[in-house]
């Protein structure tokens, strides 16, 4: 049976791993490959790196870490941020990711998606979507340059909308990060992700809210997704991950051991 | 010992490189004719398209000395992929060493590409098989695909998602990994090692 995923997010500044709260005011959590490698030996099942200032600054970010993630770590890993061109998929794919993930710039260009899956196969190619509740019109909205909160703006996409044209392009798999509950460690949001759940036929990685080991069974058998994301929780040794896949286990869902 | 990742132009070399130098073992990444026929172990990386793989190791003239390799060869990912017959995946002739068809998964509501881990269930026949030693019943490997060989004689262990397929194949000693034992952890490492062990 397909296990379902547990997936330390780190997000990645200068080539150090940090966290903010609902994306602002980060803070060091620490080095890079240390971290990878211990969230590895502690059986995460996947780790994802989000590079948060490649995308909203511009420049050309130092994309060596990758190469030394590589070296250490036995699990899959994606990259994200500032990936916006086949080159320079290709070059974080040589350095030894498994994965790309792309945020902004397939919003930018959604036919980016298309050709990093006629480079790379469908399964390389992972898209990220930060999508924020609009209690005003009640509407779930496709938000981008997350990663800096001076430029952060709304796009003209309703997320389920952007969900489904994703995949007509060849997405792979979606990370949907829930920007309402960023950070605030009160539960997945399982309402938006049972929606968007119906529309997604590729993996569905849920992201965004983690705060408590019953959060993870909740998103899982309530909202069916394929992996859970938390940064946080782990970061700060909340939830200890062999504690975490135990309690998973008991709650009867496939997870490696 | 000699083990060359052959330089198939996909994307994945890297991890292939540095998981087996974990294992204390620098292997050399080349597309040289020479320096592949010349290895003891050859190894087949793959991420991409079939087709795509097909022409670049056309384009390497890559074909022959590979269908003509006598030392151990071991295909992970596409690189198994394209040691079969004939992939449906742009439509396109393999390798031909060991017989096969690459096939869409038919995985029913179940969602695409088979991404994750999944259980691994040795074949009866292959319970002794080097490549398999210390591998157990539901050791959990890493996968991501969505086309798939379907079980056959030459199957050594089988994972199930949606319905049965090769996980691992081997015929003599041309063997191929579904799944990517260098992002397998503790159980892929074993096979890695169980490769670099192997004598046919």
């Amino acid at each position: 049976m397909l296990a379902r995923r547990i997936i330390p997010c780190l997000d990645v500044r200068d080539g150090k791993v940090v966290k903010g709260v609902q994306f602002r005011n980060h803070e060091v959590i620490g080095d890079i490959v240390p971290l990878a490698k211990a969230y590895a030996e502690q059986g995460a099942d996947e780790l994802v790196f989000y590079d948060i200032t490649a995308s909203s600054d511009g420049r050309v970010v130092d994309k060596s870490w990758v190469r030394r993630i590589a070296e250490v770590i036995d699990i899959p890993f994606c990259v994200a941020g500032g990936i916006k061109s086949v080159a320079d998929a290709g070059l974080i794919l040589e350095m030894g990711a498994d994965k790309i993930s792309v945020n902004s710039p397939a919003l930018a260009r959604p036919e980016l998606i298309s050709e990093l899956e006629h480079s790379f196969g469908q399964q390389c190619v992972v898209i990220g979507i930060d999508s924020f509740f609009d209690q005003a019109t009640g509407q779930y909205q496709v938000y981008q340059f997350t990663g800096d909160e001076s430029r952060t703006q709304k796009t003209r996409w309703h997320t389920l909308d952007w969900v489904k044209r994703v995949q007509e392009l060849g997405a792979g798999e979606i990370v949907l990060n829930c920007m309402n509950q960023d950070g605030v460690r009160q539960g997945y949001d399982l309402t938006q992700l049972q929606l968007i759940r119906k529309e997604c036929k590729v993996p569905l990685i849920a992201s965004g809210g983690a705060g408590a080991m019953q959060h993870f069974a909740d998103v899982f058998q309530q909202a069916d997704v394929d992996g859970a994301l938390a940064a946080s929780v782990f970061h700060k040794g909340i939830i200890p991950i062999p504690e975490l896949k135990a309690f998973l286990v008991e709650h009867k869902l496939e997870i490696r051991p | 010992m000699s083990l060359v990742i052959v330089d198939t132009g996909c994307a994945n070399i890297s991890s292939v490189y540095c998981a087996f130098q974990r294992l204390g073992v620098d292997a050399k990444v080349s597309s040289d004719l020479t320096v592949i026929k010349n290895a003891s172990r050859l190894l087949v990386p793959g991420v991409g398209a079939a087709r795509q793989a097909m022409a670049n190791l056309q384009q390497r003239d890559l074909i022959a000395t590979l269908q003509q390799a006598e030392q151990p060869l071991l295909g992970i990912c596409l690189g198994m992929q394209l040691l079969t017959d004939h992939s449906e995946e742009g439509d396109v002739d393999c390798l031909g060493l060991i017989p096969g068809q690459v096939k869409r998964m038919q995985v029913g509501d179940l969602r695409l590409p088979h991404m994750g881990w999944n259980t691994l269930q040795v074949q009866e026949s292959a319970q002794h098989h080097p490549l398999l030693k210390g591998i157990g019943a539901n050791d959990y490997v890493y996968f991501v695909h969505s086309f798939a060989v379907a079980p056959s004689d030459t199957t050594l262990a089988r994972c199930h998602y949606g319905s049965d397929f090769a996980a691992v194949i081997g015929k003599g000693n041309k063997l191929g990994a579904q799944f990517h034992p260098e992002r397998s952890g503790a159980v892929g490492a074993r096979l890695l090692q169980n490769f670099l062990a192997f004598n046919g």
